[in-house]
């Protein structure tokens, strides 16, 4: 009942002000021919102003599933594990700003989208497959995140502050954000802070969903100094952290997991010049994830699960143009250490306590370059081609890590060398209203971490221990894409597939002579090379345009993942589909949404799926900014999972139950 | 005066800390890698007994000797040694499995070999040790209690068999138990008499290594122990993924492979009536 009181509360605020009205921008995403999605989150080079989602004050997780190459896999309702084409964390590549970072859970708890915040970026760019190897080795896609930076004044000096409020209404969430820029012809800086407060959230058939809250706070500050007219310099500083974060389709929680990430870099950009821009970078991060049992009600025996992770790289990139050639080449690399532990605490208390190395202090050190020629051919028809070459090596720098491995790989040596290369060609056709894009990719990656050297690692997704493999081959991805796009301004349409053909693919097959070490896990598996798969997505979305003030989207995506000759693979989506419907009005927005997807029946039973219902649900949401003086203030609300439908996808852990009925209120006010 | 009363514990600390750092001269040169355990002595000699533990205690025990000349203070260097240790109980004495005393390989002072005391002492029941030495063919013997406290982990297990012939099984490797895969090492010495303990050869020792305190796992690769005709011992491999306390369960097979002693672990039965404890 308060909840409805509230809400006619707002939209009585709305009637209020509506007559207030000017131009909105609603072009969230930008679609490109390059086989990439860029989503806009904000950019304070227009001054704030653009506040485009619906919701301004989602968590980046949500911004990333609005993206329809990204889903994503959810353990609670925090630190969501995005994947793309049905792909996950060990098979993308995820940098912030180019920057490699990279989680310290062994159990995928923390995904590096978790450890920034919108607040600090300015757009993500998600690229598919092959695409997607500018900043490293990928098979099935790559997401940048871009900070985002200031620019310096013409003249004079200009501070720019706003402070932005959330609610939620089903989980209790509370939005707490400020932000200060401020920029000068030769100096900008800019500060943000932002902290959200969760309570557990009720699923639609109103129970509580125990252990979903959480806590969260992130800060950056980004400073630019110009040197001259072509060369500047910049320093980036993010902490994030998060405590109190409840993982309810997991077996613990977690205590606390942070982040501090730290860059300085050097631009150096001419327009007129054939070595038009230039910018390096060196980077040092250092993440720390604790997990926690200590809430948990009949837990079989306490253990202690902390984990680090550290990273330190560098990359130079270069862009050039001659003629018909845009010339890019990043040279990268990085230095990576990860440790984690486990200790159990016996029920007598006289025993010594169990201890063993999760990961063994593994040290990846990887360096590579890629090269990239757009061509412009003609008019009509452009073409890209790009290779990376990469050198990692992995080294075991624990003595007792390598004593752990050389249990199950008596011969093992400590340091491993890899070499991955990668390549892909496309072509992009216009002619009239279509536009024709078709692309061929080969990659390879190494294995992560866990797949190499994780020593009885617990999924709870399949109730498994598992046991790495540091004599892994490389995974191998052949890939090809082909796009159809028509576009008359009033009706749209874009028809998209990718098929991918990946030999030695990475995955836990069970071995039956080993005992599980977790107590109640049903065997262990260990990482192996499974032969060949096949990956196909396929996707078909539409826009109408029917006036100025309404138009409809919808799209349908199919995927499809089978090893072939043999079983399904798991977290491989069923058909979804989404269409919306916006009404737009000056500076008043109206939004309402139907998601849903079909029943997932080619689901993977080896690896603990079962049958996934269909669902379908409604959103509702609408916006509306104004000004008082100068000051611009964007109040945006809406009611998702309107019908309060009880329901759970393919991608969520152990079937946990999605999210009931949520009302939700962002307040952004921005002082000039 | 003052200033005296600072002073004085200062030289007191350094006259003790150089005094004890000349003892560490006298015990010098091949020992350092040992822990003194106890010196024997006769009128001529003192027998200086060291381990590779810190004490003598119940079980396999390491030991290295050397034979200082009293009168001369050097070490002797060419002795010829038999060792016999004792244990007194109340109403009877028994001696226990123990090696040959030979001359540590690449030493010039240090005799070495094994003893395995398969009882601890108690407040009434004790160990004595005597060791007869010859020197350039004069004969010398010490005799003296030795101080044998129970093993805090069962390391060592006496049992019968089905025609009532007793057996002593003494766990000998891992001394210094590591997570991976440890070099796993057992004596077997058949009760001959209360004074005779002779090896026991091509027996076969299944093993299955469990952790009692999570969920009584085990761990994987391990391999069975069959006898070693250089060593004399029993030898195979043993993986502990974790540190903590596992116990080492077993099943003891003749040389025709009849099972002697101890029962499989399954769901209803967590652990042999023959096992070792190892924690770490």
């Amino acid at each position: 009942m308060k909840k409805i009181i509230f809400f006619i509360g707002l939209l009585t605020i709305f009637q209020t002000i509506y007559s207030q009205e000017k131009r909105i921008k609603k072009d969230t995403l930008e679609t490109h021919n390059i086989l990439k999605e860029v989503i806009i989150i904000s950019n304070k080079k227009k001054d704030v102003d653009n506040k485009k989602y619906i919701k301004p004050l989602s968590s980046l997780d949500q911004f990333l599933e609005e993206s329809s190459k990204i889903n994503m896999i959810k353990r609670g309702n925090y630190a969501w594990e995005p994947t793309i084409n049905n792909m996950l964390s060990d098979r993308i590549s995820v940098t912030i700003d180019g920057m490699q970072i990279f989680g310290a859970c062994t159990d995928k708890m923390d995904p590096i989208t978790s450890y920034v915040d919108i607040s600090n970026l300015e757009k993500v760019t998600i690229f598919s497959g092959q695409h997607g190897n500018e900043n490293g080795q990928t098979i099935g896609g790559a997401i940048d995140l871009k900070l985002d930076k200031n620019s310096f004044t013409s003249f004079g000096s200009k501070l720019v502050t706003g402070f932005d409020l959330g609610y939620e209404s089903n989980s209790n969430t509370k939005i707490i954000g400020i932000e200060a820029n401020y920029s000068h012809k030769k100096f900008f800086l800019n500060t943000d802070f932002i902290k959200r407060t969760a309570g557990n959230y009720f699923d639609g058939n109103d129970n509580e969903v125990l252990f979903s809250q959480y806590n969260k706070y992130n800060c950056s500050a980004i400073a630019g100094y110009k040197l001259s007219l072509t060369t500047k310099i910049g320093a980036t500083l993010i902490y994030d952290e998060a405590t109190d974060v409840g993982y309810p389709a997991l077996p613990m929680d977690v205590s606390l997991a942070k982040a501090i990430i730290g860059a300085i870099s050097y631009e150096y950009s001419n327009k007129e010049k054939f070595i038009q821009n230039l910018e390096t970078k060196i980077y040092a991060n250092a993440v720390t994830h604790v997990m926690d049992d200590t809430k948990r009600p009949n837990v079989a025996i306490h253990m202690d699960m902390p984990g680090w992770s550290d990273t330190y790289g560098f990359y130079t990139k270069v862009s050039a143009k001659k003629n018909k050639h845009s010339f890019l080449a990043n040279f990268n690399g990085y230095y990576n250490k990860s440790l984690a532990e486990m200790t159990m605490y016996p029920t007598n208390s006289s025993e010594r306590l169990m201890f063993m190395l999760t990961w063994p202090d593994v040290r990846t050190l990887y360096s590579g370059i890629y090269l990239e020629d757009k061509i412009y051919i003609n008019k009509a028809t452009s073409a890209q081609l790009s290779a990376r070459i990469g050198f990692q090596n992995n080294n075991i720098s624990s003595d007792f890590g390598l004593g752990s491995l050389q249990i199950f790989y008596p011969n093992l040596k400590a340091s491993k060398n890899r070499f991955l290369p990668s390549v892909s060609a496309q072509i992009a056709h216009k002619k009239k209203s279509f536009t024709y894009t078709s692309s061929i990719g080969y990659g390879e990656r190494a294995p992560s971490v866990s797949e190499g050297y994780g020593n009885f690692l617990f999924n709870s997704f399949d109730n498994f221990d598992y046991i790495g493999n540091p004599y892994l081959k490389n995974e191998k991805s052949l890939e090809f894409n082909a796009k159809i796009a028509y576009d008359n301004n009033k009706f749209k349409v874009s028809f998209e597939n990718s098929l991918f053909y990946i030999s030695d693919y990475i995955i836990g097959k069970i071995n039956t002579n080993y005992s599980p070490m977790v107590i109640g896990a049903d065997g262990v598996k260990v990482y192996s090379s499974l032969g060949n798969v096949l990956q196909f997505n396929t996707s078909l979305s539409t826009t109408y345009k029917f006036n100025s003030n309404f138009t409809l989207n919808g799209s349908v995506g199919y995927n499809y993942g089978k090893e072939i000759n043999g079983e399904n693979l798991p977290l491989i989506s069923p058909i979804s589909y989404k269409a919306n419907l916006i009404y737009t009005k000056g500076f008043f927005n109206y939004k309402i949404e139907v998601v849903g997807a079909g029943a997932q029946n080619q689901f993977s039973k080896t690896y603990g799926e079962d049958k996934t219902k269909e669902y379908t649900i409604m959103n509702l949401d609408t916006g509306y900014k104004f000004y008082i003086n100068n000051d611009n203030i964007v109040l945006k609300t809406g009611i998702e999972n309107i019908l309060n439908t009880h329901y759970s996808t393919y991608s969520d852990w152990k079937n946990i139950p999605r999210m009931g009925r949520n009302i939700f209120v962002n307040l952004s006010y921005i002082l000039k | 005066m003052k200033t005296l009363k600072y002073i004085l514990p200062i030289i007191t600390i350094l006259f003790i800390s150089s005094c004890s750092s000349n003892d560490d001269d006298l015990i010098l040169d091949e020992t350092t890698q040992l822990n003194f355990i106890k010196t024997l002595s006769n009128t001529d000699h003192d027998v200086e007994i060291f381990s590779t533990k810190n004490s003598l205690e119940q079980g396999y025990n390491n030991i290295y000797l050397r034979i200082k000349d009293k009168a001369t203070g050097d070490y002797i260097k060419n002795a010829t040694l038999t060792w016999k240790p004792m244990m007194h109980m109340t109403n009877k004495k028994h001696s226990c499995p123990k090696s040959t005393l030979q001359k540590t390989e690449g030493k010039e002072t240090l005799y070495n070999g094994y003893i395995i005391f398969q009882m601890a002492e108690n407040a009434t029941e004790k160990w004595d040790l005597t060791i007869d030495y010859t020197v350039n063919t004069v004969s010398y013997s010490v005799n003296e209690q030795i101080a044998v406290p129970a093993s805090t982990k069962k390391n060592v297990s006496v049992f019968m068999d089905g025609n009532n012939t007793k057996y002593v099984l003494a766990l000998i490797n891992p001394e210094e138990p590591k997570v991976g895969l440890n070099d796993f090492k057992i004596g077997l010495y058949k009760m001959e008499s209360m004074m005779s303990f002779p090896i026991v050869e091509n027996y076969k020792i299944k093993q299955d290594p469990r952790m009692p305190s999570m969920a009584n796992h085990s761990s994987p690769n391990n391999t069975d122990l069959i006898f070693n005709t250089t060593s004399k011992m029993y030898e195979g491999k043993l993986s502990f993924t974790m540190t903590g306390y596992w116990k080492l369960n077993l099943m003891l097979y003749n040389s025709t492979n009849l099972l002697i002693k101890g029962e499989e672990v399954t769901i209803n039965n967590d652990s042999s009536s023959l096992f070792l404890e190892i924690e770490f």
